[in-house]
């Protein structure tokens, strides 16, 4: 009779270290589905959910919610998310502010929270936390990558930005690693749609490069009024500013515009080969940065969740962390800080067809770790 | 005697109290966080009133006192957390109290400061300058860099309170009720004081007053800076709430809704901006649940309350204002 | 700093002055004769954009686009003013405030539910595109150019309109005294109409040149409308010639002010420093440009008879 119990309970414990594979799993997306950042949002939670279909575990849910691009109603959203929906994990938002407004008290309050895309400094250094994960890069990658990249050909920039955080970052990192002169550092306005005053500036510089990053609807504006101008001089930026979703929008003003990227549509591994196929499969269109980035987070959580359970906050840690996916980028794995550490390449703005889209022409960076890792002591 | 209108605020003040404190027992705390955004926004609502419904200052900018609240809470707050010296060696401050304190100072000062140059005009000049005033303030906390600008600024952990877990929704929830009942009452005290009397009937006839030896600016001056420090005090409380700061406190459409608030419940009424506030959230909850394009159906609703409701809820409810 | 470049930041203030100048126009005259205050005017401007964005596309040409927006915008004002402004013009003005910020609210959202979220891209015609030299070695987009001049001829026609036509005459009349208009015999009602439906057009007309230049998507008129509102307290409320000065003023001194403030800091502290700190600066610069001229002059610098 005893043998009996231990057996059964034998094979009970069995079973529940077998059934972590099926143990719920509710994650919570906020991620911006209207106004002018949509695009951005859409291909988030679009590369996110095809990942999750992937996976196949039907004990994963997944609700999603709209932040508007407004922080106030990201932070009302992720508190009933928490407070009534109970979600185990977020993930999903596009905008460093609108992160710095969730992340940090999601995770004080024991929540995982896997960033797709904003990848703020604060975040990546002293107050690194270990339920904070980055699938994206961290904010200055890209931008580190121009710097270095501008060495090769160019003696004399012009750098701008927006005037906020990410902005600011952007600059710093660019001259980080940019050993040439910097002929003026324009700091415009968030949100700004007129650039006349800049584009005149461009003119008088001298500069013979001028690197932008302005993300968005910003960034389509001043294209195309740069295009009408007849100003000559090249214009290059990281690759958010030339992702799929505003190429269109900007026209042929993009083409031959240089840009830094992890990732681009023709990068060379399986991988990459299946996802843009499953991507254009599922949604009739390509897939862009930040697609990939959210699909390689929906992969890792997916991962994690096959071999631990959730509620076991070091285990499901511990397995994210070892980052078992195959990526579209190839090579994937987390630094100390919990960012990633990857190669980062230059592109091309180039018409396949009909359509605009980027072309990898030479890696910069290969195994590049953020800044802030050396500060992180976890 | 009890009038109509006291029923109904006092079970307004009822319902408030009680339907957080049974949806936190009954175990949902997100109802209770909904309650709170209520209190804050009808404290808000409360010191906008006093300029617009006594004094008839219709002022299109007390988002700037809003955010200067809020951004008096996230600055202590920060420099708390960093150890930094603020200012001339002061220290930051993670202590409620002392947040609330300078919250009102420095959003009454600023009020002070709009107000005296707004003041100097009247109507419709009045209300574009305050929108104007506010929008400079929005635009310096965007691109300041020092506390995030366009970010934002987050508070890592909720301020604290004597005594109190305010991390716990409840609790926090009780502060603001307290706070909200406390204006209430300085709104009933300032209403029925002789500078009350007087801001009033600046109002209805500024002549009248003026040849009675007040001068009506001094009064209406001082009642917006009062009015501005009651709403920084609330921007301060919205900021604990959200534990984040950001300039779309600042910005336009946030004046707007206070305003909306206040004619939603009713204007110059005591309770108008807490019944405002509750239909608003109501509303927002409600229809946000129903249908992304709310805001559509808000601005149909707020047309037809203009046009065909002027009363707002307590007119409804209550029957006609006793001060119009 | 060269020549060039102080004309080409001459010529970008001026741009904007004219932009702004055709939303001020709209606002102040409705103010002069209704003594209406108009929230909603910026939502007229993102009707006329969306309007000449959509038939551009559909017809393929900007020109019958344009003439679209004039309509458009022309028409949505008339229904409004038929529907919900005639009955505003006796309330005060808070109830105009809120009604018309209502009709922010339907109008932006009944636009995301027609056009989506996602913005729209006008392209400039074909016959406006490039740029032309200017004297001194600069050059310069033919379409700012094509911009300011369209402003410089709606200046004229409103000045003829206003001075020389019987409808001007009615408008000058219903501005001074709006009792004795009706007692004329003037059909006060449809000259409410007819002028609402102007003021709206101009500003359509406006978001469908400035739509070309940048995007168009919802909440487009907003930044524009709050810049027309200081325009017109600084020109005086109800005055077209105060909301040119003003339109001008603002439009020289805001792209000025972004332009020259980095560099002359630049001279004390650092540039990166420099180029956050100006830039802080120079965006309230208007704002405290508006608050000196009403410390002096509390009714703008062309105040009207009444306000």
């Amino acid at each position: 009779m005893k043998k009996l119990i231990s057996a059964a309970t034998l094979a009970l414990s069995m079973s529940v270290s077998g059934l972590a594979v099926a143990e719920p799993l509710k994650i919570g997306m906020i991620t911006t589905l209207s106004g002018g950042g949509a695009g951005l949002g859409i291909d988030t939670r679009d590369g996110f959910m095809l990942a999750i279909k992937q996976a196949g575990n039907d004990e994963i849910e997944v609700i999603t919610e709209d932040d508007g691009q407004k922080p106030e109603l990201a932070v009302q959203i992720a508190d009933k998310m928490v407070q009534s929906d109970q979600v185990d994990i977020l993930t999903g938002i596009v905008w460093s502010n609108l992160l710095m407004a969730v992340a940090p008290s999601a995770v004080a309050q024991g929540k995982f929270y896997v960033s797709t895309n904003a990848a703020p400094a604060a975040l990546a250094g002293e107050n690194c936390n270990p339920l904070y994960f980055n699938a994206a890069y961290q904010n200055d990658n890209l931008h580190e990558a121009m710097g270095e990249y501008a060495n090769k050909d160019y003696k004399k920039m012009f750098i701008m930005a927006p005037n906020y955080p990410a902005g600011k970052d952007s600059l710093t990192g660019f001259k980080r690693f940019y050993k040439g002169e910097v002929t003026s550092e324009v700091y415009t306005q968030v949100g700004q749609t007129d650039y006349a005053a800049e584009i005149a500036q461009i003119r008088a510089s001298g500069a013979d490069g001028v690197f932008a990053f302005l993300p968005g609807g910003m960034g389509i504006a001043f294209m195309k009024q740069y295009a009408q101008s007849g100003v000559k001089i090249s214009i290059m930026g990281p690759g958010f500013s030339f992702s799929q979703d505003v190429l269109g929008a900007i026209g042929d003003a993009a083409l031959g515009v240089k840009n830094s990227g992890h990732w681009a549509k023709d990068l060379d591994n399986e991988a990459n080969k299946k996802f843009v196929e499953a991507f254009q499969a599922e949604y009739g269109r390509l897939p862009s940065i930040y697609a990939v980035q959210a699909y390689d987070a929906g992969q890792l959580i997916a991962s994690a969740a096959a071999k631990a359970d959730v509620k076991d906050t070091e285990a499901f840690r511990a397995e994210l962390l070892k980052a078992d996916i195959q990526s579209p980028r190839g090579k994937f794995k987390f630094n100390i800080n919990q960012h990633p550490i990857q190669d980062i390449y230059v592109r091309e703005v180039v018409k396949d067809g009909d359509v605009l889209t980027n072309k990898i022409i030479a890696p910069v960076f290969t195994d590049h770790e953020d800044a802030y890792a050396k500060d992180c002591k976890m | 005697m009890l009038t109509r209108e006291t029923i109904v605020n006092i079970v307004l003040a009822a319902l408030l109290l009680a339907v957080p404190l049974a949806a936190n027992a009954s175990g949902q705390p997100f109802y209770v966080t909904i309650a709170t955004r209520v209190a804050i926004l009808a404290l808000a609502a409360t010191g906008l009133n006093l300029a617009l419904g006594l004094g008839g200052l219709v002022s299109f900018g007390h988002a700037a006192f809003f955010g200067i609240g809020g951004y008096a809470a996230g600055i202590l707050a920060s420099h708390s957390f960093s150890g930094e010296p603020l200012l001339f060696g002061l220290s930051g401050t993670k202590q409620m109290p002392l947040i609330w304190v300078v919250a009102m100072l420095v959003a009454g000062l600023v009020g002070l400061l709009i107000g005296t140059i707004s003041l100097r005009t009247s109507g419709v000049y009045f209300i574009m300058i305050t929108l104007a005033f506010a929008q400079m303030v929005y635009y310096f906390a965007i691109s300041w860099p020092a506390y995030g600008g366009e970010d934002g600024l987050s508070i890592l952990v909720r301020n604290q309170f004597a005594g109190v877990n305010t991390m716990k929704p409840v609790s926090f929830f009780l502060i603001c009720y307290v706070l909200l009942m406390l204006a209430l009452g300085l709104f009933v005290l300032v209403r029925g004081s002789r500078f009350g009397s007087a801001l009033q009937a600046a109002r209805q006839n500024e002549v009248r007053v003026a040849t009675v030896g007040i001068a009506p600016y001094r009064i209406r001056l001082t009642a917006f800076a009062i009015s501005a420090a009651m709403t920084g005090l609330a921007g301060a409380l919205y900021a604990d709430l959200n534990r984040f700061v950001s300039p779309s406190m600042l910005s336009w459409h946030m004046s707007g809704e206070l305003i909306v608030l206040i004619i939603l419940g009713g204007t110059g009424r005591l309770f108008g901006p807490l019944a405002g506030a509750a239909l608003f959230v109501i509303f927002e909850y409600l229809l946000g649940g129903l249908t992304e394009r709310w805001q559509f159906f808000l601005g149909l609703i707020l047309l037809a309350t203009v046009l065909f409701a002027r009363g707002g809820l307590l007119g409804l409810l209550a029957g006609k204002a006793r001060h119009g | 700093m060269t020549l060039a470049l102080a004309l080409e930041q001459l010529l970008n203030g001026l741009q904007l002055g004219v932009m702004l100048f055709l939303m001020a126009a709209g606002l102040t005259l409705i103010f002069g004769v209704m003594g209406l205050i108009n929230l909603a005017h910026g939502s007229l401007y993102m009707v006329g954009a969306f309007a000449c964005a959509a038939v551009a596309s559909a017809t393929g040409s900007f020109w019958i686009g344009l003439i679209a927006s004039f309509a458009c915008a022309a028409a949505a004002g008339a229904i409004v003013e038929l529907l919900v402004i005639r009955r505003l013009y006796d309330r005060d003005h808070l109830d105009q405030v809120l009604a018309t910020f209502a009709l922010i609210l339907i109008f932006s959202e009944g636009t995301r539910w027609l056009f989506g979220s996602f913005p729209l891209y006008l392209d400039i015609p074909r016959l406006l595109q490039g740029a032309v030299a200017l004297p001194g070695g600069a050059q310069y987009p033919v379409y700012r150019l094509a911009i300011i001049a369209a402003g410089a001829l709606v200046a004229l026609g409103l000045y003829l309109l206003i001075g020389k036509t019987r409808l001007g005459m009615r408008i000058r009349a219903g501005e001074s005294d709006r009792e004795m208009i009706g007692a004329l015999g003037v059909d006060i009602r449809t000259l409410y109409t007819v002028v609402f439906a102007l003021g709206a057009a101009l500003a359509g007309f406006a978001g469908a040149m400035v739509g070309a230049l940048q995007s168009v998507q919802v909440g487009m008129g907003e930044p524009v409308l709050i810049l027309a509102f200081v325009v017109i307290v600084i020109g005086g409320i109800g005055s077209i010639k105060g909301a040119l000065l003003g339109a001008l003023l603002v439009g020289v001194v805001d792209t000025m002010g972004r332009f020259l403030l980095p560099q002359v800091l630049a001279l004390f502290v650092p540039p990166s420093q420099a180029g956050l700190i100006g830039g802080a600066a120079a965006s309230m610069l208007i704002y405290v440009m508006m608050a000196l001229i009403l410390a002096v002059k509390p009714r703008g610098l062309f105040a009207a008879a009444h306000a």
